[in-house]
């Protein structure tokens, strides 16, 4: 049975983990390398890294850490954060990257979700969408890390960027990110009911309560968080025992 | 021993490198025809959309070529694809039919998303490619296409029906899941293919 993922996000900037990471037997808990490596012994499903750097020298640094992952690491893994054209994500794939994530540039010219599907496969490609909740507007997407509103509804450009040819939606609720309330379930549930195409959920996870809600009430295929693993919080493999008992299928 | 990856652009095989990097193997990247005829090991992976692999395989004359190898061969996800006969992707694609099968779209349902995209477990395991593995052991797959059940099938996984998780005629071995992204179980599968 296809089992539900658990995916710890990696905030990258130069080359290194930031958001601060607090883990004991890690000689230096900045280094992606050792983290991801780390979690991939504790049964991660896959990782993402998402790229935050703004120097020019974003994209020669952001290879050699896709290079270095992929040398070390045996399971999948995202790279995310400012990628434009078809020519950032051919390198990045060829330096070993199993799929990329597009967020502004797919809003600012939806045809780049189409010309990367036709020429590296749907299953590659993962458009990344921020939304947040409004009293008035219901869930809006935003862009430029968080502070353009771009007024589009949220599950209408998810089901747009699936028909496009997406292969998963990576979706942030901006509006549960960093709270530890838990996972935004009715707009999860509303995209995931509105695409055939795998849902990731994130921003919110606060207990591993939240993950079996995320998968039990809004049908999301795979839970992404961060703070909650890097300072332990959470173990992954206590967090795949629970969700296991409650009836999740997990890997373990 | 010499390893050849078959170089067709077909996606990313810098991970399968790797992979071998890890077990202590090297391997040539290549499409070049007498280096694939000597080599002792041929891998054969590859991701993205069959018709146009199939239009590099031509291009390079390996559409020739690969039917008539006699070593251990492994293909991997696409690699697995390509040996059937004929595909739905792009249209409708005819392919190298070293196996007898034809791939068909999955057909997607809100259970079951298209990509299959994740880990899932494996049954029904044969051959010596799959030493020291269990029944149920999970390993990693995202395709979208696949090949139904067969004589030729070795391993078998539900989405939600049962398709061909791995196949295999004389030589020729395939797998529809990455083992070079299937953690220690991939790692194993890898390891048993270069001992065949």
């Amino acid at each position: 049975m296809l089992t539900k993922r658990i995916i710890p996000c990696l905030d990258i900037k130069d080359g290194r983990t930031v958001k601060g990471v607090r883990f004991e037997g890690l000689r230096d808990a900045g280094d992606p390398v050792a983290l991801a490596a780390r979690y991939a012994r504790e049964g991660a499903d896959e990782l993402v890294f998402l790229d935050i750097t703004a120097t020019n020298q974003k994209r020669a640094t952001l290879v050699a850490l896709v290079r270095d992952v992929a040398c070390e690491l045996d399971i999948p893994f995202t790279v995310g954060g400012g990628i434009g054209t078809v020519a950032d994500v051919e390198v990045l794939l060829l330096n070993g990257a199993d799929k990329v994530s597009i967020n502004s540039a797919a809003l600012a010219r939806p045809e780049l979700i189409n010309e990367l599907a036709t020429r590296f496969g749907s299953q590659c490609i993962v458009v990344a969408a921020d939304a947040r909740h409004h009293e008035t507007d219901g869930w809006q997407i935003y862009t430029r890390a968080g502070t353009n509103n771009t007024g589009r509804n949220a599950v209408d450009w998810c089901r747009e960027a699936a028909d496009r040819g997406a292969g998963e939606i990576l979706l942030t609720s901006m509006s549960n990110d960093g709270t530890k309330d838990g996972f935004a379930l009715d707009i999860t549930g509303a995209v995931s009911r509105s695409v055939s195409i795998p849902v990731v959920a994130s921003g919110g996870a606060g207990t591993k309560q939240d993950f079996t809600n995320v998968f039990r009430q809004a049908h999301a295929d795979a839970g992404l968080a961060a703070s909650i693993f890097h300072f332990g919080e959470i173990g992954i493999r206590e967090l795949k025992e629970h969700l296991r008992q409650d009836g999740i299928p997990v890997r373990l | 021993m010499d390893i050849a990856v078959i170089d067709y652009k077909g996606g990313n095989v810098q991970s399968v490198l790797f992979a071998l990097e890890r077990l202590g193997v090297q391997a040539m990247l290549t499409a070049d025809h007498d280096v694939i005829r000597r080599a002792d090991k041929v891998l054969f992976p590859g991701e993205g959309e069959a018709a146009s692999a199939m239009r590099e395989l031509r291009a390079q004359g390996l559409d020739e070529l690969l039917p008539t190898l006699t070593q251990p061969f492994l293909g991997i996800c696409l690699g697995m694809q390509l040996l059937g006969r004929h595909t739905q992707e792009g249209g409708g694609t005819d392919m190298l039919g070293i196996l007898p099968f034809d791939v068909v779209r999955f057909e997607g349902s809100p259970e079951h998303k298209v990509p299959h995209m994740g880990w899932n477990t494996l049954q029904a395991l044969r051959t010596p490619l799959f030493e020291g593995l269990q029944q149920e052991d999970y390993v990693y797959f995202v395709h979208s296409y696949y090949a139904p059940v067969g004589h030729y099938t070795i391993a078998q996984t539900e989405y939600p029906a049962p398709f061909s998780a791995a196949v295999q005629h004389r030589n020729f071995y395939a797998v529809q899941f990455h083992t070079e992204k299937s953690g220690p179980v991939g790692t194993r599968i890898l390891e048993n293919f270069l001992k065949l």
